[in-house]
Formats: C-alpha cells, sequence, structure tokens
C-alpha cells in the first residue's frame, strides 16, 4: 500500500499519458502533445542548471541541438546500412552525443560560476551557432539534415510512420526522463547541487570541489538535453542550423522560468503552457512572443518563484481550510485586473494591426468587438481602461494582500493546535 | 598588400572605437551595480532607429543628439522602475531582467519598423570621399564616425578622471556605502550612470546605423560581441574594454579580408587537402569565413588562461 500511495502522482501521469490521445484524438492535438513531451525534458534539463545547481546558461540548445544532429546522422546510417537497431534507441543516441558535447564545453564553461558562466554559455552557443555556417557537412547547410524514422529495424510490427506511434515513443522517454531527472534530484548529488547554488564557499569548505559539481550537473543536463533533441529529430524528420541558435537557448530559459525554477514542477508546467501558446496563440496575433516577453518581464519582477510558486504558496492555506477566506479579495482584486489586461491588450492588438496590417485597412475586431483601428474614440477607451484598472487594482491590492495575512496566521494557528 | 594593411587598420580602429562607445558604458554599469546588462546592445539599436525617425522629419544632424537623449531618459526609466525593483531578487534576476528588456525591443522594433532593414541614409553633407590612396578611396563619414567616436572616448575621460563627477563615480564604483554616507545620493548616480551609458549606447546607434545595416536582429548579432569585448577586456575595467574593443575590431576587420584557407596553406607545404579529405569542410574554410567565431575563440581562451581578462583585477 505505502510503495503505491509512495508512487501515485507517477502511476496517474503514465496512465493520463496513456489515455490523453483517445480524448484528444485529432492530428492537431497529437501533435501538440509530442510537441510537449521533448519540451518538458529539455526544460526540465535547463533546470538542472539553473533551479538546481544556480548556473544560468543562454547557451543549453547547444546540446538538444547537437543531440538532434547526431541522431539524424545516426538514423541515416543505421537506413544506408540497414543495421538492426531499433528506433526506439535512438534518443538515447541523442542522450550520449548531448553528453560528450557537454564533458568538452562544460570542462570549460563550468570553471566560473554566476555571472562568468553565463557569459561563456552565450559565447559557447555562438560560437556552435558560428560553427553551422562553416562546418556544412555535418550541420546540412541551410536546408538542414533531413533523415527518415521509418527505415529502421521494425519491432513488433511497429512502424513508427503514424504520429500515435511517435507520439507514444516520445511519452515514454518523457516519463523515464522525468523520472530520471526526479530521482536525481533526491540522490545526494542533486543535494550537492543544491549545496553548491546556495552556498559555494561553505561546499567548498566541507570539502566538495564545487568545480566537479556544477561539472557533473552539466554533463547530466546535457544528456538530457539530448535525448529531446533525439526525439525532436526523430518527430520532425529534419533538423536545421536554427536548432542550435540563440532563439532556442532563449525559449528554454523562458519556459523554465515562467513556470518556475525553484519547483521539479515548474519547468513542466511552464514547457506544456509555453508549447500550447507558441501553438495556438500565434494563430490568433502576430504579437504573441511580444506577449511572451512581457509576461517573463512580469515575472521576474514580480513573481520570481513562476507559476509553479504561485500555485504552490496556496497549499498550506489549502490543507488549513482557510483558502476560502482569500476568495473575496481574489474576486474583487480580478475584476481592475482584467480591465488593465483587456486594455493593454486592446492597445497592443491595435498598435500591431495599425504598423503591421497598415494594407488590410483600419477596419479590425479584438475580444468579438469590430472597430476602426484609428479611431480616436477606441483609443480614448483603452486609455481608460488601463489608467482606471491600474489605479483601482492599487487600490484594491491591500485588500488581497490583508486577506493572505490573516489566512497565514489563522493557517499557522490551526497547526499549532 | 600595404593597401589591404592601411585600410583594414582604419576600418578596424573605427569598428573598434564603436565596440568601445558600447562597451564603456556596459562596463561601468557592470562595475558599479553588478548587472551586465543584456539589453545594452538594444539601447544601441533604438538609438539608430530613433534616429532614422528623426532624420526622416527634421534631418539628420538634431537626431544625432536628440536620439540619445531620448534613450538615455528611457534607460534612466528602466534603471528606476525595472531594475530597482528587480535587485532585491538578486544578480540573476536582473540579469533576467535585461534579458526579457532585450527580447521586448526586438519585438517591438519589429513591430513599429517591420522586419526589413530601413532605409537610414547618410546625411549629404558627409557623403563624399575623404581621401584616395592606392586607388581606393575612403569614405568621408567613416572618417566622420572616427573622429566622432575618438572625441567621445577623450570627452569620457575627462569626465570620469579630472571632474567631480567623475570622482563620484568612481568613488561610488568601490565604496558605495561610503559615498551614500557622505551625502551624495548613490541611487540617483546609478540611475544617472545606467542612463547616460544607454545613451552613449544610443550615440554609437544613431552613427553607426547608416554606415551598417539598420534593422531588427542588429542588436542580437552586436550584443555577444560586446559581453566578449567585456570579459576580454576584464569585467569591469574601462582602460580593458578600451583595448578589447581595439582588438577585436582589428581582428574581425583583418580577417574578413583574408582570403586563406587551412588548404592553402597546407598545399605550399606539398600537401594536397579537398573537400573529400577527412574534416574536408575545415581545411577548406577560409579565414573570412571563420572570422565571427574569432571572437568567441578569444573569450574561450581568455577565460581558460587568464580568467581577469587582459586588465581586470576582479575574477569574472
Amino acid at each position: 500500500m505505502s510503495t503505491i500511495a509512495r508512487y501515485w502522482a507517477w502511476i496517474a501521469a503514465a496512465l493520463a499519458l496513456v489515455a490523453l490521445p483517445h480524448i484528444f484524438s485529432s492530428g492537431a492535438s497529437i501533435t501538440m502533445m509530442s510537441l510537449m513531451g521533448f519540451a518538458v525534458i529539455f526544460a526540465l534539463s535547463y533546470n538542472m542548471l539553473l533551479g538546481q545547481t544556480g548556473m544560468l546558461s543562454f547557451g543549453h540548445a547547444v546540446y538538444y541541438g547537437l543531440g538532434g544532429f547526431i541522431t539524424a546522422h545516426a538514423l541515416n546510417i543505421i537506413g544506408a546500412g540497414k543495421l538492426p537497431i531499433p528506433l526506439p534507441v535512438l534518443p538515447l543516441v541523442g542522450g550520449l552525443a548531448g553528453l560528450s558535447f557537454a564533458i568538452i564545453f562544460g570542462w570549460v564553461s563550468t570553471k566560473r560560476a554566476g555571472t562568468a558562466f553565463a557569459m561563456i554559455s552565450l559565447g559557447v552557443g555562438e560560437l556552435v551557432a558560428a560553427c553551422s555556417l562553416i562546418l556544412r557537412g555535418f550541420f546540412g547547410g541551410e536546408g538542414g539534415v533531413s533523415t527518415s524514422r521509418t527505415s529502421t529495424l521494425q519491432l513488433f510490427g511497429l512502424s513508427f510512420g503514424p504520429q500515435i506511434q511517435v507520439y507514444y515513443l516520445i511519452a515514454a522517454w518523457s516519463l523515464a526522463c522525468v523520472g530520471a531527472m526526479y530521482a536525481f534530484t533526491r540522490t545526494p548529488m542533486g543535494r550537492m547541487c543544491n549545496a553548491v547554488r546556495d552556498n559555494p564557499e561553505r561546499a567548498e569548505f566541507v570539502g566538495y570541489s564545487t568545480q566537479m559539481v556544477r561539472f557533473i550537473a552539466f554533463c547530466t543536463s546535457g544528456f538530457f538535453a539530448g535525448v529531446a533533441g533525439g526525439l525532436a529529430a526523430i518527430h520532425y524528420e529534419i533538423v536545421t542550423a536554427s536548432v542550435v541558435g540563440a532563439a532556442p537557448s532563449g525559449f528554454v530559459l523562458l519556459m523554465a522560468y515562467i513556470g518556475g525554477v525553484a519547483f521539479f514542477i515548474g519547468p513542466i508546467i511552464g514547457a506544456i503552457l509555453m508549447t500550447a501558446l507558441q501553438i495556438s496563440l500565434s494563430d490568433y496575433t502576430g504579437a504573441w512572443q511580444l506577449y511572451v516577453g512581457l509576461m517573463f518581464v512580469l515575472m521576474v519582477m514580480y513573481a520570481p518563484l513562476g507559476l509553479a510558486g504561485l500555485l504552490l504558496m496556496h497549499r498550506p492555506l489549502i490543507s488549513a481550510g482557510v483558502f476560502s477566506r482569500l476568495l473575496p479579495g481574489y474576486a474583487l482584486a480580478a475584476v481592475p485586473a482584467l480591465a488593465l489586461f483587456a486594455g493593454a491588450v486592446l492597445v497592443i492588438e491595435t498598435a500591431h494591426h495599425l504598423l503591421v496590417k497598415a494594407s488590410d485597412g483600419p477596419a479590425m475586431r479584438v475580444f468579438w468587438v469590430s472597430y476602426d483601428a484609428n479611431s480616436p474614440v477606441a483609443w480614448t477607451v483603452f486609455a481608460a481602461l488601463i489608467a482606471t484598472g491600474f489605479l483601482a487594482f492599487r487600490r484594491t491590492w491591500p485588500v488581497v494582500s490583508g486577506a493572505w495575512h490573516e489566512a497565514t496566521l489563522e493557517a499557522r494557528r490551526k497547526l499549532a493546535k | 598588400m600595404l593597401e589591404l594593411v592601411v585600410f583594414s587598420s582604419l576600418n578596424g580602429v573605427l569598428y573598434g572605437m564603436l565596440l568601445f562607445l558600447l562597451a564603456s558604458g556596459l562596463t561601468l554599469i557592470f562595475s558599479m551595480m553588478g548587472v551586465l546588462n543584456f539589453a545594452h546592445a538594444s539601447f544601441y539599436m533604438l538609438g539608430a532607429y530613433f534616429g532614422f525617425q528623426i532624420s526622416r522629419y527634421i534631418g539628420f544632424w538634431p537626431g544625432l543628439v536628440v536620439a540619445p537623449l531620448l534613450v538615455g531618459v528611457i534607460g534612466a526609466l528602466v534603471e528606476r522602475y525595472g531594475l530597482r525593483t528587480v535587485h532585491k531578487h538578486g544578480h540573476v534576476a536582473e540579469l533576467l531582467f535585461t534579458f526579457g528588456l532585450a527580447f521586448i525591443v526586438e519585438e517591438l522594433v519589429q513591430m513599429v519598423w517591420g522586419k526589413i532593414p530601413v532605409d537610414y541614409r547618410i546625411p549629404g553633407a558627409l557623403n563624399f570621399s575623404a581621401f584616395t590612396l592606392f586607388d581606393t578611396t575612403f569614405p568621408a563619414y567613416r572618417m566622420f564616425m572616427l573622429l566622432m567616436s575618438i572625441g567621445i572616448f577623450l570627452g569620457l575621460l575627462v569626465l570620469l578622471t579630472r571632474t567631480r563627477v567623475g570622482l563620484i563615480i568612481q568613488a561610488a564604483l568601490t565604496h558605495p556605502n561610503i559615498v551614500g554616507t557622505l551625502g551624495h545620493n548613490v541611487p540617483l548616480v546609478f540611475m544617472m550612470v545606467f542612463g547616460v551609458g544607454c545613451g552613449l549606447a544610443a550615440l554609437a546607434g544613431v552613427i553607426a546605423g547608416p554606415a551598417l545595416v539598420t534593422q531588427p536582429a542588429m542588436a542580437a548579432s552586436l550584443g555577444p560581441i560586446l559581453f566578449v569585448v567585456v570579459v576580454v577586456g576584464g569585467l569591469g575595467s574601462l582602460s580593458g574594454a578600451f583595448v578589447a574593443s581595439l582588438l577585436i575590431g582589428l581582428i574581425q576587420t583583418f580577417a574578413v579580408a583574408l582570403n586563406i584557407s587551412l588548404a592553402d596553406v597546407m598545399a605550399h607545404l606539398g600537401v594536397t587537402l579537398t573537400r573529400e579529405s577527412f574534416g574536408g569542410d575545415l581545411w577548406m574554410a577560409t579565414v573570412a569565413q571563420v572570422a565571427p567565431i574569432i571572437p568567441y575563440l578569444l573569450l574561450v581562451l581568455v577565460l581558460i588562461f587568464r580568467p581577469h581578462g587582459l586588465m581586470g583585477n576582479r575574477d569574472t
């Protein structure tokens, strides 16, 4: 019984992964879930550096991308030589590639911590991105390296042609990797990473080499990033030089941070949310990256613990049964917050329409309302929404923080009994 | 050959001085606040675009003054209302804040001015050739850029070493608390330095915009080079940043002019290498093709063999 209780979250996750394609069975949603699968591995591997060991990296896509390239090349070699290697083990090739490159680059970059490490990682990222223009044989030049996942040895009649089979492959690897990465946080090594993050000086005094701890964490993280890259190569069947560039390195940072780097679950939330946003929001608005950037900056400024932090800070209040006391305050603050949000979205959308889609004429439609983008009335309404929203939010916020304070005190009192 | 050396040196010094205009602000901000401003190159880009927009209405010369002032004010506001809020969460949060800012600035620039380069022209008064040497002409605008950046460099040097303001800034670099105790408003000094640093970056943008290309990717392509300059020179060292700027400016300009590959060198030694031999692409790559990598190789080498940078006195 106790074993089942300990692993119920994992069993539930496995069941959910099996059941999801039956609930959301359209082709688009299965593709999206596949993307989420390797995004989760990638974001968690990134958080092994940032959240667990305190290393801010601006070049993590190097290991993801190189893992993908090596997997694609391996697939092509296997396909050409008819080697008896089945597709499901190929992400391991990507992982080992990521690990090897992490050993090479990590040896240089983990000598330093903090800001210097961040800059070296950026330099290594730029170095590899610039190399992709020179080593055309390996990176495939402009067109990238294309491959075919169906030309490998087929076991149990699985061809991996249909997307659903690829989804289950990705899901299985994701679950295994998430489990392995969670297990890593519970090992003495994982705990030492936290020690090096929080107090490197003391970790040195206890007798650990902080450089060695950073190096091992870096290599482990490179391995999982490589697995994610390998899965991506299998999913897309093409790898282009842009995957080692600065954009995916930045995006994985956004995923992990918005989700919350202080919690294991944070990057999972971030990866799922950001992948969904990337796919669905880009259908609605051309300015979606601006929204992502603004969300990130607001998170850094006001919610450094990320979405996971915002959710988990309510847990003690829920378990003490005082959560309901917060609801009136939340409801009160939600009104001006929504007005502020709607005003900001309207301004961005209208400006975007006027500037980018000027040829379409001024008529436009946002939030089920049609109006002219250049009408002064509309802009007055936006300004009024933002101004009143902002002022009212500042007035109602003390109510929320007051209710929060009360509820926390009450929860403590209950716990003390 | 002499022609190549003379013109590459001139262009290299020019590029290096431009880099220094940016690196000086970046390194001052870093040594004062410990913030590595990821968005520094974004302020450079904003300067170029503001200069372009102003030049369309009232001409290039007013833009040279107004654009840096505007960007400087924006920079000061960012410090006052953004960075200061984040400061309590530590240096990583500050770095992340400026990273997000760079992201937003790039998106906004794309939205307002489009994704393709804008037509930012050299002012008519400077659209002639300064001199002709060995049948190659050197544009007057490049001469103007060179003189301008040297002038600003000298002005900055005088400001920091010979004036009272410079004295307070230098003191605030090393002993902010004591400067505060003496009655100076240290946060205000920080805000001013951040604003002036951003303004300098914008000035570099205004003068570089017409000569280079004014496009949304200009910040993302220059930003990493800027970091290389600051690290190679030594974090927090102005003289180091100066030397490293010139060094990287010269290396990059000379590298682009050289069209030799390893295979050519080996051919002189009697070894023939083609694209088909082992590691083919590596042998055939010319120095000009490798040029974008050189700064990053330098960065990695410096960090391995001289972690303090060329002239830095603190461990990076």
